[in-house]
This record gives C-alpha cells, structure tokens and sequence, in this order.
C-alpha cells in the first residue's frame, strides 16, 4: 500500500463523504448546464418543491422512509463483507408476502393485522435474501451475482403470479385487489388530525417511525451487541473470526436474514401505507438507490437517516423539478445517484488520499 | 413440429443472442485480466443510444456504430480508471455504471429530441440491412469475435499474459510486464464489444433508441458469462442457448405442451437465471471464476 493514510475521525466519517457529495452535484450540475438549462435555478426548484411547502416536505419524508430501510438493508450486509445488491428483489417479495397475510387475513382486526402484515414482509424478504447467504455461506457461490439473479427472478415470478395467480378476475391491471381497510397504516396527516394538529395530506404514514426505530436498532445490533460484533468480525477479517470462535457461514447466513427482512420495510411504506394493494414494479428501483444511501451515510444508521433524507429532498425536488423544468426529468435523481456510489463508493480512495495529502500539507506548514 | 417453425426459432434466436454474446465476449475479456464487470448492463445502453443518435445524425449506421463504440469505451475507462487506477471496488463502480447509464441516456435522449427519450426513428442508410441469410453485418461480426477471442486469448503472447493478470497479476509484475496497462486493454475491448452490442440493438435490431431498451440483456450476458465458464466457445453455446430460450418463449406463448400443459412465458423467462445460480452453487459442475478477478492489484506488501 502506498502511505497510510491517517486521517482524524471526524475527517474520515464526515469530511470525506461530504467532499464526493459536493463533487457528486458539481458534476450533476454540468449535466444539467450540458443540457441547456440552469443548475442554479433547478437547484431552487428542487429545495423550494421538497422542503419548501407542508406537502412538499411530507412527500420527501416518504421517500426518506423507503431509502432508511434499504440503506439499513445493504449497510448490514456491508458490515459482514457481503455486497448485498438483491434489495430490489427481497422488497419485491416481501410485498408479495405481506399480499398473501393481509388478503387471506381479512377477518383479522387491523391492531392484529398491521404487525403480521410487517412479519410477512421481513419473512418473505429474509427468505429471499437468505437464499443467497446460504449459498454464498455454504457453496460459496459469490452473493452479488447470485442476488442479481434473485432480482430477476423475483420480477419473473410476481409478473407470473399478478398476471395469472393474483390478479382480481374482473380487473385487466396486474394487480391484487386492495388490501383491507384495517390493514392500512395510518397517514400522518390523520394522526395529527386525531390530536388536533392540522398538517397537509401527503402519502407519509406511520412508517417513518418504524423506520427510525429500525435505525436504532440496528445501531444497537451492530455497534452494541455480541452478534453485531460477529458480524463486523467476519466482514474485516474472516480467518480472524473462525479462531475467535465465531463460524462465517452462520453469520453470513443471519446478516442476510437481517438484511432482506430490512429490505422488506420498503414494501410496508410503499404498500401498507400508500398503495393498498400489490402492484408490480412498485420498487421503482430504490434497492439500488439503498446503495447510494449506505456508501454514502459510511453504514452507519445516523449517516444512513441524513443519506436517506438527501435522497428524499432529490426524489421529492426532482419530481418537482421535472413539473417546473420539464427538460430534466426525474431520471436526473438517477444519474446523481449513480455518481455519488462512483464517488462515495468507487473512487472513495481518491478523495482520502485527497484529504490526507491536505492534511500532511498542514501538518508540515505548522511544524 | 415443421421444419419452417424451426427455421423461424432458429433464425429469431441467433438474432437474439447476437447482443447478449457481444457483450458475454466483453465481460469474458474484462474479467479474464481480473476486471469484474457488472456494467455490461450500462455500457451497452449507452452504446445503444449514442449509436442510434449518431445514425441519425450522420444518416450512416456505421457512424452511429463508431459512436456507440465510442461512448460505451469512454464509460468502460470511467471502470477502468475506479478499479485499476484507484483501486475502487469493482462491484460498487459497476453498479454506479449501470445507473448512470440508465439516467444519462434517458436525459439527454429527452432533452435533445424531446421524445420521452426515445430517438427519431431511424430509416434506410440509418440501419443496418441485411447482407446475408436475413441478417446484417453487424451479426457476422460478433460472431467472427468468438474466434478471434479464443485465438488471442489462447493462442497468443498478449492472450496468456491477459490470462496471468486475472489469475496472478503479482507474477506477470515479476516478469516486468505492465499489469495496469493489460487491464487498461481488456477495458477497452471489452467496451468496443459493447458497443458491438448496444448499436445492434438500437440500429440493426430495432429502429432507435428506447429508454432502458437493454431490459437486463446485460445481466443475462453475465449470466452466459459464468455458464461458459470464462470460455469463448461456450460462451457462443451459453448464449445461443439464452436466445433460444428467449425466442421460443416467444414462440410458446399460448401453446400447450402434450403432458405439461400450457407452458409459462415467465417459467421460460426465469431458466438463464435459475440456470446460473443453480451452476454457481454447484449442483451441477462448477464455475470457478479467474483467481484474481475482482481484486484490485497493489504493488507492494
């Protein structure tokens, strides 16, 4: 290796992920000039359409919402080594399984419903995910091809069973009937309105709280407790882990449980919340954007909930944007996605070794 | 079944594994020297659209061909540059890749021809015609790369040193051979296959560009990959194999199989995935990929 790069904590966590988010819109913004329009006036558009009104803000929180839970996804499978890029497909099938508990289930009351409709999410998602731990734990088939494969086996599968199998027989959409009404998670909009307060209508539900408490509890999981420590022991150094006593193959197998089962969060705000229904494509590629979110928020769950809000400013703002703007489409919230994993992932040594040069620099002027 | 239905299967599904072995021989080139490549995907839609673009704009396909070569080189140095250069994980830039790809085009598709990101339709010189049997030129080039791959990768000096690199690039270093610039190399090749295959499907198979017309074809790629084992001539069996499979799902539709009942597009849809993570556990041989691909070479210890 070239110089160690010794860089102070708050310059290796904050610092450098801020620098490649900077450099991640400077480039966007050259997009955005390339294409004729002003980057300084869409910048507007975007915080004025996301943060700039009551319903603005409750969309962007929404989408916050689902980027929480597919960061919290890729960044556990992270922290046991593993490149966990099925979050597409394990939210694909835990929507299927929360379809299968809440229409099956309709005669349940809705404080019993809502939680099994949860479990069947992070059941189906786990199960997706687990698939894959095993075979990469056990067969050593390597996780990111097989969890490509499972993503695309998953949107082989629910075409198949909306088309043929779920669909409601008078409907011509691909679609499950809507779910039933007990089983949908409160807007917060009438959760404020019950004590009185009086917020604009937006698809934000009860969700983000859920989300955030995942949060926590994953930080708990990861930095407080003895499995947590297996898993960022097997993620580091996997021979280190087999004579500490901790077996791999089992690690590998329950971070990936714990990883689709969080992938599965998204189908709950996206079709508990909002949709009532399970629809096909309703993942809208976010897995991928859960990515972009834990590279970003360094995998860690504070990083992940600020990674998740800048990516709900972008969605929220984009689509805005693309009302007001109409030559920059939402497709532009894909491309500043894209660059910050290139940034914040792929080329993360290139701004260490910038930062570190900068600080040796200092450290010589003052001495 | 008559013999003019199995023409048609034939006929269609060497059609549609032109792409998708285009761009099997480029991840097969890039992962030989230890480069993963998991923006097939990326490359070849940006080769798709910057080759439809460019034969509409120059009225020539060829044009549009360079062009999509062109851009779908310009991003594979972007890989290149994060995974040899700087040592970035390779798994993260391809996936940066594939979505930069899929908004880059999409944007800019739109803001130039205001279409939903689709080009003007391409017509006469714009395409590719057919030269022979029904197909065009574009065809019997990407299949003349199955054996010129297997003759430089096997048969040459530049061949087995490309193949050391991805297996151990510490020893071709020893030998005082550039490992960055054979990696640099089959970057760049590999690019060119994709945007082999990126132009045939937007300016020999369809007439211009769609927003995200790739439709995973690249993922299947990656998939052919892995089932020819890294090998050029399975490589053209794994993937005529795939277009089979996609061609006769085509041709399924609707039909009921004596015994079996009617059949599933999707079931049909799903065989090169299932068939790959079945082969990559195991089950059934065993798919070893090139030791050092994957792993960014450092010098020194």
């Amino acid at each position: 290796m070239s110089a160690p790069l010794d860089l102070p904590r708050w310059a290796d966590t904050v610092l450098v992920p801020a620098i490649s988010v900077v450099a991640a819109f400077l480039v966007a913004g050259l997009v955005v000039l390339a294409i004729g329009e002003n980057p300084l006036t869409a910048t507007r558009w975007l915080l004025q359409g996301s943060l700039g009104t009551g319903e603005g803000l409750g969309f962007t929180l929404f989408y916050m919402t689902d980027f929480i839970f597919v960061g919290l996804a890729v960044a556990v499978a992270y922290h046991a080594g593993l490149f966990n890029i099925g979050g597409e497909g394990q939210a694909t099938l835990a929507g299927l399984g929360i379809a299968l508990v809440l229409n099956n289930l309709t005669f349940l009351p809705g404080f019993l419903l809502i939680p099994l409709g949860i479990l069947g999410a992070a059941a189906f998602g786990a199960l997706w995910a687990a698939i894959p731990g095993y075979l990469q734990a056990k067969r050593g088939s390597h996780i990111v091809i097989t969890t490509i494969m499972f993503n695309w086996l998953a949107s082989v599968l629910i075409v198949y069973l909306l088309v043929n199998v779920l669909r409601e027989p008078q409907s011509m959409n691909p679609e499950t009937r809507a779910f039933p009404e007990q089983s949908y998670i409160p807007f917060m909009h009438d959760v404020f309105a019950a004590v009185g307060i009086e917020i604009p209508n937006s698809q934000l539900n009860l969700t983000l709280v859920l989300a955030l408490a995942a949060a926590y509890f994953i930080w708990l999981l990861i930095y407080r407790s003895r499995l947590g420590y297996a898993i960022r022991v097997v993620g580091s150094n996997p021979s280190a882990a087999v004579y500490a006593g901790i077996s791999p193959a089992r690690i590998i197998i329950i971070a990936m449980v714990i990883s689709g089962a969080l992938a599965g969060g998204l189908a709950v705000n996206e079709l508990m919340g909002y949709q009532h229904r399970l629809l096909l494509e309703f993942t809208s590629g976010y897995g991928f954007v859960g990515i972009a979110v834990a590279l970003m928020g360094r995998a860690h769950p504070v990083g992940i909930i600020l990674a998740s809000l800048l990516f709900g400013i972008l969605y929220q703002g984009g689509a805005e944007l693309a009302f007001e703007q109409p030559a920059i489409t939402r497709d532009m919230v894909v491309v500043i996605g894209g660059i910050i994993i290139l940034f914040a992932g792929a080329l993360d040594g290139l701004f260490r070794r910038l930062v570190a040069h900068l600080f040796a620099r200092q450290k010589l002027a003052r001495a | 079944m008559d013999l003019g239905l199995l023409v048609t299967i034939f006929d269609s599904a060497l059609r549609l594994s032109i792409p998708l072995l285009a761009a099997c021989l480029a991840g097969l080139w890039s992962e030989r020297s230890g480069v993963v490549d998991i923006g097939l995907e990326g490359k070849m839609l940006v080769a798709a659209f910057a080759g439809a673009a460019g034969a509409y704009v120059f009225g020539s396909a060829w044009a549009g061909l360079l062009l999509g070569i062109g851009a779908s080189v310009a991003i594979g140095l972007v890989h290149g540059f994060a995974s040899i250069s700087q040592r970035g994980n390779q798994i993260v830039s391809g996936v940066a890749i594939n979505m930069l790809a899929a908004g880059l085009t999409a944007i800019v598709g739109n803001a130039w021809y205001g279409q939903g990101g689709r080009t003007p339709p391409l017509e006469g010189d714009q395409r590719f015609g057919s030269v022979l049997f029904g197909h065009s030129a574009l065809v019997y080039i990407v299949l003349l790369a199955v054996p010129v791959t297997w003759f430089v990768l096997g048969r040459t000096r530049f061949g087995l040193r490309l193949r050391a690199v991805g297996e151990n690039p510490a020893a071709v270093d020893t030998a005082g051979i550039s490992v960055t610039k054979l990696r640099y190399t089959a970057v760049i090749i590999a690019g060119v296959l994709c945007g082999f295959a990126g132009a045939y499907l937007s300016v020999g198979q369809a007439a211009g560009f769609l927003p995200n017309m790739t439709a995973g074809r690249g993922f299947i790629a990656l998939a052919a990959l892995i089932f020819a084992k890294w090998r050029a001539w399975p490589a053209l069996g794994a993937c005529f194999l795939f277009g089979l499979l996609d061609a006769s799902a085509n041709q399924l539709q609707g039909l009921s199989l004596p015994g079996i009942g009617e059949v599933p597009v999707q079931a049909i849809q799903a065989m090169p995935y299932l068939m790959t993570v079945i082969l990559l556990a195991g089950v059934i041989g065993k798919a070893i990929p090139p030791r050092a691909s994957g792993l960014p070479y450092v010098k020194e210890r």
